[in-house]
């Protein structure tokens, strides 16, 4: 693919709001996770909450579309100068050339669960001022996106589950080749909800305390919520980009709708095709960040796709030890982290990870480490067999 | 954008796949509605048919039939699925078992809740491991599908399936998102003319006022306006008698795509 410039970028998370935060909490190991304390969550888990978010409804002309996803969607965009970075770029390109691509894997689904307890006892009807399209809908989150940046390019939600705003940069990069637009806000937001708390538990794939991943006794995922943002603009177009998007891969496992392929065909396809986007061979690589979810069956048939593809010395961790797993929010949070990591010249560690599995094959860390970083592997794996890895350099 | 339509699929109330509708949507026949008819498909292995929704047989009908018809091996292309609510029993039966105090919910409808999971079952059945990626632009999700559907054929230099399905919610979210149907079209676009190609379509973005394209039959025009993914029906008209145009079809913030439609020689 042609390479695309980052020129802007924002996250948020349990380890905190904005890029500052989160390095500082990441690059000193710290984690954000804790004891599930979400609304009159029963469950043994630990989750990484975003505090406050609840606090902070959407802006009054969009209040149609408030719900806690969407909340934590403006805190994105309002995070690290996000959009006033996009308001510049609006003037230079007009409002019709940028696109809107964001990935979720439930959107605002929390209302309609709420709405649900609320039931009409005689009729069965949903409550008055439940509003589906700005909420629940898949959409919702992108059309939020697009409307309070005023943009009036193409737009959509890309929702593959837990690759989704991995997937979006794929998107954008086809949209911008196409010259359907000349710049994209891609990312992607998820938010607590009981459909993954219960989801998750149903498939005993939530861990009773923080995730461990790659440990030896990893026993699941914590969920996390947040997200990110990013802006992509045709390499070149203008200096003092962050990074320059190299290239994206896309599979299917084809196997089973919940379990990863064994030998993580899938992922390593995936990766191969980022490489091959990149133009890259597997030794140019300097980091991995992991999909590592921390479920056993995951974790192993990554660690066997990683290690049959990259040169074993490749540095590679999960940092959902830190975050909790972001779900359709997971790509973008590890992609914005992969940009820290070329940043600061620092590769994260593993928190909470004790002691590695013996099985695992490639060089994974438990502590951030000082290092040469220029080009960064980032992996995100979905149910349904859905992979994506993005290839991303430091900046020329 | 240039994209050529090598095969397409379809399935819907009163429309038994693309050969036997076409008479109906070029207006030569009287369009008569009747409950969608679609079976699991065999594709599948047992497990999975039987915890297949619906959006999984709609989309592995016109799908299938579409591939077919270009004369492709479903297990090479790239698919671009897009839907405005995915699995809409399964969400509801999800959200009703989170209502209760137990909130049991079952693992197989957790898995089935993503909005990918028509994707995730047409690989198993496929066994395609091409790229594949699953939208949603609400009633404009045919549209965004079509558009990233024809821009992946256009970057990648290779064909690619757009399937689009939408099946109608259970009260009560029925009221509050009303879907009139189950409906599934599917066409196989390519960035390369072929001897088989069926027409032409030239794409573009375009912010001017221009009237949103309907159908001239008042039954087709009601399941267009009642089903997001028969938004496609002028589309899928206008392909039906090989010519006509511009198909114009609403996309988001005020802009439509302008689709001229050439019939291949």
């Amino acid at each position: 693919m042609q390479p695309l410039a980052i020129t802007a970028y924002s996250i948020v998370n349990c380890l905190g709001a904005g890029a500052r935060a989160v390095a500082d909490a990441l690059f000193g190991k710290r984690s954000g996770l804790a004891p599930c304390d979400f609304d009159g969550v029963a469950l043994d888990t630990w989750i990484g909450r975003v505090r406050g978010v609840e606090a902070r409804p959407v802006r009054a002309e969009l209040g149609a579309y408030d719900c806690r996803n969407n909340r934590m969607a403006q805190l994105a965009l309002e995070l690290d100068g996000f959009a006033e970075t996009v308001a510049r770029a609006r003037s230079r390109y007009g409002t019709a050339r940028i696109g809107v691509f964001m990935g979720t894997s439930t959107s605002g689904i929390l209302e309609t669960e709420l709405a649900y307890q609320q039931r009409a006892a005689a009729t069965g009807a949903l409550p008055a001022g439940y509003r589906y399209a700005q909420t629940h809908n898949t959409f919702s989150l992108a059309d939020f996106v697009q409307r309070y940046l005023g943009l009036q390019g193409p737009a959509f939600a890309v929702s593959s589950a837990c690759s989704s705003s991995a997937k979006v940069f794929g998107n954008a990069a086809r949209m911008i080749e196409a010259g359907v637009c000349d710049a994209a806000v891609v990312g992607g937001i998820d938010t607590l909800c009981l459909t993954t708390l219960y989801g998750f538990n149903s498939l005993e794939l939530t861990s009773r305390g923080p995730c461990r991943p790659f440990d030896a006794e990893r026993n699941g995922i914590s969920i996390g919520e947040g997200g990110g943002l990013a802006l992509l603009e045709r390499a070149g177009a203008r200096a003092g980009a962050e990074a320059t998007l190299l290239g994206v891969g896309d599979s299917c496992d084809a196997y089973h709708m919940s379990t990863p392929h064994p030998e993580g065909l899938g992922a390593r396809l995936a990766m191969q095709q980022a490489l091959a986007s990149a133009r890259l061979s597997p030794a140019d690589i300097d980091y991995v960040n992991l999909h590592g979810t921390g479920t056993r069956t995951n974790d192993a048939a990554e660690d066997r796709a990683v290690a049959d593809l990259l040169p074993a010395p490749t540095p590679c961790s999960s940092t959902k030890g830190a975050t909790g797993h972001l779900l359709g929010a997971a790509g973008i949070t590890e992609i914005v982290i992969s940009m820290l990591s070329i940043k600061h010249q620092l590769l994260p560690g593993s928190a909470n990870t004790r002691q590695v599995d013996p099985a695992v094959r490639c060089n994974y860390l438990l502590e951030p480490k000082a290092a040469r970083v220029r080009r960064v592997l980032s992996n995100s794996f979905g149910f349904g067999g859905s992979n994506c890895a993005v290839v991303l350099e430091a900046a020329a | 954008m240039r994209a050529y339509v090598e095969g397409v699929g379809l399935v819907g109330p009163g429309l038994a796949g693309w050969g036997a509708s076409r008479a109906a949507l070029t207006g030569a026949e009287a369009y008569r509605s009747a409950p969608t008819a679609v079976a699991a498909s065999p594709l599948l292995p047992a497990a999975e048919r039987r915890r297949a929704g619906m959006p999984v047989k709609l989309t592995l009908a016109a799908g299938i039939e579409a591939i077919e018809a270009a004369g492709r091996e479903a297990a090479d292309l790239a698919t671009v699925f897009t839907s405005s609510s995915g699995d809409c029993d399964n969400v509801h039966a999800i959200c009703e078992s989170l209502a209760t105090p137990e909130r049991q919910v079952s693992p197989t409808r957790f898995h089935n809740s993503v909005h990918n999971a028509a994707a995730g079952y047409w690989s198993i059945a496929t066994q395609c491991r091409a790229p594949s990626t699953s939208l949603c632009c609400y009633d404009a999700s045919f549209a965004a599908g079509l558009l990233d559907a024809a821009a992946q054929a256009l970057a990648e230099r290779s064909p690619v399936a757009l399937i689009a399905y939408d099946h109608p919610y259970p009260a009560p979210l029925s009221a509050a998102r009303p879907i009139q149907a189950a409906f599934g079209a599917a066409l196989v676009l390519s960035p390369q003319a072929s001897d088989g190609a069926l027409a032409v379509l030239d794409i573009e973005l375009d912010s001017r006022e221009a009237a949103e394209s309907r159908m001239e039959d008042a039954g087709l025009e009601a399941l267009r306006t009642g089903v997001p993914a028969a938004r496609c029906l002028p589309l899928l008209a206008a392909l039906a008698r090989a010519s006509g145009g511009p198909v114009i079809l609403e996309f988001v913030a005020g802009t439509r795509l302008r689709i001229a439609v050439t019939q291949c020689a």
